[in-house]
């Protein structure tokens, strides 16, 4: 059999993609370290922008705003969207299939059209019920975006699941919710955990419907980059970027360890079942 | 409780804040500021078809500029050993979980006039280009940010293709041209179909690009709903209308794609 | 006198208005190993989960032990079912999932081990404690499931086609396996499955289903050697079904020539279902013959010819160990013993004439039986 590998062309193709996707984010990490302002001449070497970025308090507070709405919002969601997975899942398919799909709208629709249907929503109950735009409702609008993420990751492995083990679970002596705690829960796991992931890194990355149900008081992260690049350019920018593009790598990898040595457990497992007489 | 009553608190969810808003959209699109019927925001809205042509128009190119790219990639992903490709698709996926407005900024900074490029094309000789602000720029940061949601569709649809498919069209006589236009594309075309609703719907309405990158002058769908809620032009009524029109359009846009989509990869089957 | 364990007593099942159970009335003697047998959708395994407590009834009683159990949930009954794909819980080692049970009924840790190990010396697979379900062989599952199940000491255990994942010669030492077992531990197995050769091996009782109805119920040797109607007589085994009219007991008449029987009760000339089962006919020379065919097909099955015989336009199979070349004249005889007369039923008609058969049909069969079995699991 001949080595799997891509012809000559497919790789120098997909070596020119691979720099234009990271050669902007490159430069981006490289001029944070600059000791001049400018965005095109290296005039030094620099620690000075991330100094200076952790003594920006409106920065600071921006950063635990996104923290916070993250968590919280990732948590919700996970709780309500495992929950109401499961009911979807238990539920005559009549009935599952429009609720799903009505779920499915904010994953489908545009973030704006998600983001202003969202502000008027909260605009029009808020003069009814005397709140105004901010945390609260911009906590509600990430774990609005944020629980279709978390069913459609944890209703596949629901379906995956053998039908019967709750049945064998109950015919055992389990309560229902005995079986949940011992057979389910088990079994979606890894759907219940990707689809807190998905929705904590789809809280950090929102802007747009942040920027439309945030009011004016509250500023996430994005909501800060945003208004600096309108206003005046600096470096500090680039030290965020730097910052987050660490994080987001570290977390990324320590996840694909994880994952990488499930997956080889699973192949041994396999071997050794295809190994037995 | 029954399992199946678990989903009531999230219909009700569902209800207060998917459903009630959209509703919202739809009752602002059809009334004035007084709350009367009208259907004037309709006709308001022909001053800006401009915008409708343009945002519609960038948003196709970088759509079609996307498969361009992303389709060979992908393809070629898929023809590496099963362990590099994880690795392969990570990378890939890797700066889309930085923010989308860091990454525009990245650009903002290579393609101003001062910016690097120009420096770059100075020490060669070249003379500099005005590459910021122009609507090039805009497609270039569509296509940069989203270029990923349409790798990584395409890319799991050809790597799901049973490798029997392929041995059975050699058995039959197809050679590695044939093999790749009757069965590995038109098997393909579902990650095609949705790597295009991936790119387009954030494209045609997105209004960060536009203002980084396109200066914000030459106005896109985006810009001109967020004028109409937190802007200057403060008009929910017409923000409304257009966000209304703007979804019926691309859902219109979708069914036909994929009726089309699904009816061309019938016909190959068969 | 055996004792009555569980009655269904007009129990009707009806899913979304189609109905899978129609009145069906049955009960089920303790120690029994007892076999619902019929073709897919004949709401068998309905019927099993209606025992089991997955499903409660659309109207009618289940009585378990003089009690009325329809809302027992499955988790308060004294029955245990081994699930058709076994339903191991992945998570869990081979012990886990035996202790299962046990540990939810808060039994103690010394005796929790010490049952699991017995059960699992009982299924032959001592030594596999700490192994992964996942990496068992499917015998090797399968004993795990019926472990899992009998360690809990149930009245009952339910059986949902058990067997039906593993190749035969597995399926065969697993009958015996499971007919030792039940004999070992004496108690009830209900025991669900399509194949008419396992219900005939393991079974004390077998209960023939169509349509949500039974068709009959008796002894394996009952069953086959006196079907009610054309369809028992049909699926269990192999017959021809003539049209026949009883003249008189012990005398019936068929292809225009009267045979000797055992068979009475009738009205006088009351027209019945005749069956001639393939085994039971003897080749003769052609002028010795009640009756005179030609042989028009044959297929050698190893231990015997399926031969296919031609009399006036109708088509008999009869197994024999005879070599009958295709195109030659053969007569036929039948002792009395081998004529079962059968009262009309919805079915007659429908079954066995060979006429148009070929091995074609067979596979088409099969393909239809798995389509059904899709169609059957209802959801609950």
């Amino acid at each position: 059999m001949k080595k799997r590998q891509a012809s000559p062309l497919g790789r120098i193709f997909m070596i020119l993609v691979y720099l234009f996707l990271y050669a902007p984010i490159f430069v981006l990490i490289v001029f944070s370290f600059n000791s001049s302002k400018s965005r095109s001449v290296w005039t030094g070497f620099t620690f000075k922008w991330y100094t200076e970025l952790f003594q920006d308090s409106s920065i600071l507070s921006s950063l635990g705003t996104t923290l916070l709405v993250s968590v919280l919002s990732a948590l919700i969601a996970t709780l309500v969207g495992t929950i109401a997975a499961v009911g979807f899942f238990n539920m005559k398919k009549r009935w599952s299939t429009p609720l799903l799909s009505v779920n499915n709208i904010p994953v489908m629709n545009a973030d704006i059209v998600t983001g202003v249907s969202l502000c008027l929503a909260f605009v029009a109950a808020g003069s009814f019920l005397k709140f105004k735009l901010g945390f609260g409702t911009l906590l509600i609008a990430h774990i609005t975006f944020n629980i279709p993420y978390v069913i459609l990751s944890v209703m596949p492995k629901l379906q995956q699941m053998d039908k019967h083990l709750v049945d064998a679970a109950q015919d055992l002596g389990c309560t229902w919710s005995q079986a949940f705690v011992k057979v389910i829960m088990p079994e979606i796991m890894p759907g219940i955990v990707n689809g807190a992931i998905i929705a904590f890194t789809m809280s950090v990355d929102d802007f747009v419907i942040s920027y439309f149900t945030a009011g004016s008081k509250v500023q996430t992260l994005a909501m800060n980059i945003y208004s600096m690049t309108r206003k005046r350019i600096s470096p500090k920018i680039n030290a965020v970027s730097t910052l987050l593009f660490l994080v987001v790598m570290i977390l990324l990898i320590i996840v694909n360890i994880r994952e990488s040595r499930q997956n080889a457990e699973a192949e041994r497992k396999k071997l050794k079942a295809a190994s037995e007489p | 409780m029954k399992p199946k009553y678990f989903a009531i608190p999230y219909v009700g969810w569902m209800a207060l804040f998917i459903v009630i808003p959209l509703v919202l959209i739809v009752v602002y699109a059809f009334s004035n500021a007084s709350g009367g019927f009208t259907l004037d925001n309709f006709s308001n809205m022909l001053t800006y078809s401009g915008v409708f042509g343009r945002s519609f128009w960038l948003a196709f190119l970088a759509t079609v500029i996307c498969i361009l790219i992303g389709y060979p990639v992908a393809y070629a992903i898929a023809q590496e050993p099963a362990h590099r490709q994880r690795t392969l698709m990570l990378l890939i996926m890797l700066p889309m979980w930085m923010n989308f407005l860091l990454r525009t900024y990245a650009w903002m900074s290579l393609l101003e006039n001062t910016g690097l490029i120009n420096k770059l094309l100075g020490l060669i000789g070249l003379p500099a280009a005005h590459m910021i602000n122009t609507p090039g720029a805009v497609v270039l940061g569509m296509v940069y940010n989203f270029l990923p949601f349409m790798i990584l569709p395409i890319n799991s649809v050809i790597v799901k293709i049973d490798k029997n498919l392929l041995e059975a069209a050699q058995d039959l006589g197809a050679n590695k041209v044939e093999i790749f236009r009757r069965v590995i594309f038109p098997l393909s075309l579902p990650g095609v179909l949705s790597g295009i609703t991936m790119v387009f719907v954030p494209s045609v309405s997105t209004f960060v690009i536009s203002k980084l990158l396109g200066g914000g002058t030459d106005l896109l769908l985006g810009d001109l709903i967020e004028m109409q809620f937190l802007g200057t032009a403060y008009n929910p009524h017409l923000g409304s209308a257009i966000s209304l029109v703007m979804m019926i359009i691309v859902m219109i846009a979708m069914y036909l794609m994929n009726k089309f989509g699904s009816g061309e990869e019938t016909a190959v089957m068969m | 006198m055996p004792k009555e364990l569980i009655r269904l007593q007009n129990c009707t099942m009806a899913f979304d208005g189609d109905v899978v159970l129609d009145n069906v009335n049955i009960h089920f003697n303790d120690k029994e190993f007892l076999t619902l047998l019929g073709p897919s959708g004949c709401g068998k395994t309905t019927m099993l989960r209606i025992i089991g407590g997955f499903l409660k009834p659309t109207s009618g009683d289940v009585i378990f032990d003089g009690e009325r159990i329809n809302d027992v949930p499955p988790n308060k009954r004294t029955v245990n079912t081994v699930f058709q794909k076994y339903a191991l819980f992945p998570n869990m080692d081979v012990f886990e999932n035996v202790a299962f049970g046990l540990r939810i009924a808060k039994v103690p840790k010394d005796e929790i081990k010490q049952r699991v190990m017995e059960m699992l010396e009982v299924v032959s697979l001592k030594g596999f404690e700490h192994r992964d379900v996942t990496s068992l062989s499917g015998g090797q599952q399968q004993r795990v499931a019926i472990a899992r199940a009998l360690v809990n000491r149930p009245k009952v255990l339910l059986l949902d086609e058990p067997l039906g994942a593993l190749d035969m010669r597995l399926r065969k030492d697993m009958q015996i396996e499971l007919k030792r077992i039940q004999q070992a531990l004496d108690i009830t197995f209900i025991y669900v499955t399509h194949d008419q050769e396992e219900a005939l091996a393991m079974s004390d009782i077998v209960v023939v289903m169509n349509h949500g109805v039974i068709q009959q119920i008796g002894t394996p040797e009952k069953i086959y050697n006196e079907p009610k109607n054309a369809f028992v007589a049909d699926f269990i085994g192999e017959s021809n079904i003539l049209d026949g009219v009883m003249i008189e007991d012990g005398l019936v008449e068929f292809f225009g020539r009267r045979f000797q029987c055992l068979d009475g009760g009738f009205a006088p000339n009351e027209p019945v279902d005749v069956v001639i089962r393939p085994e039971d006919v003897d080749i003769v020379p052609p002028e010795e013959g009640m009756l005179r065919g030609v042989v028009t097909n044959l297929t050698f099955k190893g231990v015997h010819y399926d031969t296919f015989v031609d009399f006036k336009g109708f088509k008999w199979l009869i197994q024999t160990t005879d070599y009958c070349p295709v195109g030659s004249r053969i007569g036929i005889k039948i002792d009395p013993d081998g004529i079962h007369i059968m009262k009309k039923s919805e079915y007659s008609g429908m079954f066995g004439d060979y006429s148009s058969y070929s091995e074609e049909y067979d596979e088409l069969g099969d393909v239809n039986a798995e389509i059904l079995e899709e169609l059957e699991a209802p959801e609950a």
